[in-house]
């Protein structure tokens, strides 16, 4: 729970610090080279069943102009109970390369604690963006210290109810050449994850969600796990950012 | 004739509230008492003394600032600027403010006198005032980094002195950050020397504009960062279900995908838009109701000044039509109309006729409807005409794509396919040359052609993009064709059973003596990327960009080609450009002018008015984001003179 929060906090202060306050008049003609600071918490939820780990995160944070920015991306998930929890941070120099996408590369760090601890690191490279009919789309590859290779994918759409009541569907999978069992990563594609959550932006910048998300495991990686091969939770949440 | 204007004359702004059923009465009471208490604790909200004038043409017409000096044929003028109290709908903020009113006091100059213009800057930070429309030497025209080095705090900038050469209506406003949104503007009217060609007996000064409670560089910053930040109008799934009971399922499905597949919004009118925007009518909020008074059979006229940050107004006067006598600042042949758009920084000068003893509501409608400006026409103060319905938003056609084969009302019936550029084979190529039927008028066989560039005056053909030809991640949504509008009143506008204003309506009242072929084309395409809120000319930001450059006496043809879905009212400071809208010698004179999605306009500019000019997007964030350049004219090749900008080597 603490270092989810130390997380968080660290992501917020260090977005801040490196642009400054956004509101300082600036008296130059025009102010499209000025570097800004962007943070999303895209996800910061309760997870009540299963309990192991019911705190959930999810950022992404951008720093600098429209066409280079450095991206930080994290995400995570913690017990309340026990000094238990895991997180993946990533570091990414990106380029907006076309109207809607960044290619970006950089560096990703898996840290995990409690009983088994353990850290590891990766390099990354990938594209984000909006693909056609407005998909958020997010394919990464990576190469761990150890020569693993594996690749993530994540999508997203967005529904509108109303101007403030709007439903997030999406879809994450991911995949690797090597099974790595001390991470619980078997090769073949690993799992897919569905989730949805209906949000209500009582602000632009604020907007709390109801949600349910799915998972499914395959193979080794289900086998890893304990067998569980599917699993299903209700997930209760607020979605801010500056 | 200037008479006197003082802060002791002005009223307190008395709050009413927006409701305007009368069934409001008590609710009113206490908010006026509520308004009379904040007085009597020194924290009202001052008018400037030209809101509440008769304004009568007999008597001089509108009272303008008082000069500090006058001596023969020069007279003298002192502007403050400081932080005020500012309310608007009862709610209290600061505004910048010009001797201590939104709008500024009105600065009312004759044609030929010998003018300066002295402002002194009361505020932390710098600041600057740009002349909007007025000819005059180049380190006046009060645009930091490009004419001078800006107004440090507790000093004072003197323009001028120079000589007014033309008339008409202007105003002015601060070129420093994000001023202007805070209310940094004012009217500026130049009387004739000689006779009015357009006679009145009475006339108002209407200053649009826009007023948000939020600090404006916060704005700009939501606007970065968060895609349709203020945009409360998006389509829905509701929407989706009555459109399809209206168009039908597939039509419907159709149109959604096509939006989808391109990543566009067909409902991105305005960067910025009420409930953020309060618009104001002479500073006022539509419940605080500005009356402008006429005596029945009296010729009004209006002078309309859009001075907001980021708003285009659809203005009528319900009941009344309006001729159209002036644009720019220039006289036209006046045009009879119903009503008129009005992109930021323009000016229409309009003439009404009220003949009955009722009250008129001066209507100014946002372009995406999400609110408006309003204010009335009585013969006595306290009346109030009938407020119109707001129109319905509209939603941008495939004709913002350029993609007008298919039908701008309707979009239903297209195959989305046909929107791929490389399906343009297809398209049915008919409708490209059209136009050119009323071209010809005011052209003579003297202008001939040089190095192949079309007559002066005509109109520009329409052109279809090279699909392999884009400005790269800072353009998105590349039109496939791009073609004259200015016969097209914009969108939201022409379906209402009543006439509206079109460009190509516009005649200058005097035919020019020369009207000389341009010796040179420079195209400019307006681009923008709205998913990063990215704007900038040929796919450049301003501040990565060369400046344009214009040689001395040169003749050039600025051709705009706004490839984004958004209308760009562009401004060229300290000169007028001719719009070519196919009335030759007759060309109307601007300084501003709104070129729709997807539109190709050209405007002649000859090169007399030396030194850098700034040049840009009068929408207040698209400017801040890049849509903007150094316009250079050159001087005079054996002129010593110099100017504050320095070109870049």
């Amino acid at each position: 729970m603490m270092r989810i929060l130390q997380y968080a906090i660290g992501l917020f202060m260090a977005t801040t610090f490196l642009v400054g306050l956004p509101a300082q008049p600036a008296q130059a003609q025009t102010m499209d080279d000025k570097p800004r600071a962007f943070l999303l918490f895209h996800k910061l939820e309760y997870v009540p069943e299963p309990a192991e780990r019911p705190v959930e995160m999810e950022a992404t944070s951008w720093i600098g102009g429209d066409v280079n920015r450095l991206w930080l991306r994290g995400e995570g998930e913690t017990s309340t109970v026990h000094r238990e929890g895991e997180i993946e941070a990533e570091a990414l120099y990106g380029r907006l390369i076309s109207p809607f996408f960044d290619a970006v590369a950089g560096v990703r760090v898996d840290r995990r604690w409690g009983e088994d601890p353990a850290t590891r690191g990766h390099l990354a490279v990938g594209l984000q963006g909006l693909a056609p009919y407005n998909f958020e789309v997010e394919p990464t590859l990576y190469v761990s210290d150890e020569g693993n290779v594996s690749a993530g994918f994540a999508a997203s759409y967005h529904v509108l109810f109303t101007q403030r009541l709007k439903l997030e569907s999406e879809l994450e999978t991911t995949a690797a050449l090597q099974e790595v069992p001390e991470w619980g990563v078997g090769n073949g594609v690993n799992d897919l994850g569905l989730g949805f959550r209906l949000r209500y932006e009582f602000h632009r910048k604020f907007a709390p969600y109801v949600g349910y998300d799915h998972s499914w495991a395959f193979g080794e990686t289900a086998d890893f796990a304990g067998g569980d091969t599917s699993s299903g939770a209700f997930v209760f949440g607020v979605r801010i950012w500056r | 004739m200037p008479t006197h204007e003082t802060s002791s004359v002005s009223t307190p702004n008395t709050p009413d509230p927006s409701d305007l059923e009368s069934a409001m009465v008590s609710r009113r009471d206490f908010l006026r008492s509520a308004g009379a208490l904040t007085a009597v604790a020194g924290i009202q909200t001052l008018l400037p003394a030209w809101v509440q004038a008769s304004g009568d043409a007999h008597a001089g017409g509108l009272t303008g600032l008082q000069p500090t000096r006058r001596d023969g044929n020069r007279v003298e003028y002192d502007i403050t600027i400081d932080r005020t109290p500012f309310e608007v709908a009862g709610k209290r903020a600061t505004a910048i403010t010009m001797n201590g009113t939104v709008p500024g006091p009105l600065i009312r100059l004759q044609e030929g006198e010998e003018v300066v213009l002295r402002y002194h800057n009361k505020l932390d930070e710098e600041t600057s005032i740009h002349w909007h429309g007025l000819l005059l030497p180049n380190q006046f025209d009060g645009v930091p980094k490009v004419n001078y080095p800006a107004v440090a705090p507790g000093e004072t900038f003197e323009a001028g002195p120079f000589e007014v050469r033309q008339y008409g209506t202007y105003w002015y406003h601060s070129h420093s950050g994000l001023q202007e949104q805070l209310g940094h503007y004012g009217p500026l009217v130049i009387d004739p020397a000689g006779e009015e060609p357009q006679p009145y007996d009475r006339e108002h000064v209407v200053v649009l504009s826009d007023w948000t409670f939020e600090d404006p560089y916060q704005v700009l910053a939501n606007l970065k960062k968060g895609e349709h930040y203020y945009n409360f109008q998006q389509q829905t799934v509701g929407e989706f279900w009555s459109d399809v009971s209206e168009d039908g399922f597939w039509d419907t499905l159709k149109n959604r995908l096509s939006w989808d597949r391109m990543r566009m919004s067909a409902t991105d009118l305005s960067a910025v838009r009420a409930p953020t925007y309060s618009y104001l009518m002479n500073g006022q909020a539509p419940g605080a109701n500005w009356t402008g008074l006429f005596n029945p059979g009296e010729r009004v006229r209006l002078r309309v000044i859009n001075a907001s940050a980021a708003s285009i107004f659809d203005v009528r006067v319900p009941g009344l039509e309006m001729d159209v006598v002036q644009v720019s600042g220039q006289n036209v042949e006046p045009v009879t109309t119903d009503e008129f758009r009005i992109g930021t920084a323009e000016r229409y000068d309009v003439i009404v006729g009220p003949t009955d003893d009722r009250a008129y509501t001066v209507f100014a409608e946002s372009l995406d409807r999400s609110s408006y400006a309003r204010g009335t026409l009585a013969p006595r103060e306290g009346m109030e005409g009938p407020v119109p319905d707001q129109r319905e938003r509209p939603t941008l056609t495939m004709a913002a794509m350029g993609m007008s084969g298919m039908g701008d009302g309707e979009m239903g019936d297209g195959d989305m396919e046909d929107m791929q550029h490389g399906d343009m084979g297809g398209m049915d190529h008919s409708n490209m040359d059209m136009d050119h039927g009323d071209m010809s008028e005011g052209m003579s066989g003297d202008m001939g052609e040089s190095d192949g560039l079309r007559p002066p005056g005509t109109l520009p053909e329409p052109v279809m993009h090279d699909p392999d030809e884009g400005h790269g991640p800072a353009e998105a949504g590349l039109p496939m064709m791009t073609k004259s509008r200015l016969h097209e009143p914009g969108i939201g506008l022409g379906n209402d059973g009543w006439r509206v204003l079109t460009y190509d309506q516009l005649k200058a009242s005097d035919e020019k003596d020369a009207f000389r072929a341009p010796d040179r084309e420079i195209e400019l395409h307006l681009t923008g990327n709205m998913e990063r809120f990215m704007w900038g000319i040929n796919g450049v930001e301003f501040s990565d960009a060369d400046p344009i450059r214009v040689g001395h006496d040169e003749r050039v043809r600025l051709t705009m080609v706004n490839d984004t879905m958004m209308n760009h009212p562009m401004h060229l400071h300290g000169q007028f450009m001719e719009l070519e809208n196919g009335h030759g010698k007759r060309a109307p004179l601007i300084d501003t002018i709104t070129v729709k999605p997807a539109e190709r306009v050209s405007l002649l500019i000859d090169g007399h008015e030396k030194g850098p000019w700034f040049f840009h997007c009068h929408i207040l964030y698209h400017m801040d984001a890049g849509m903007a350049r150094v316009f250079y004219v050159e001087p005079a090749p054996d002129s010593e003179e110099e100017f504050y900008y320095d070109l870049p080597a």
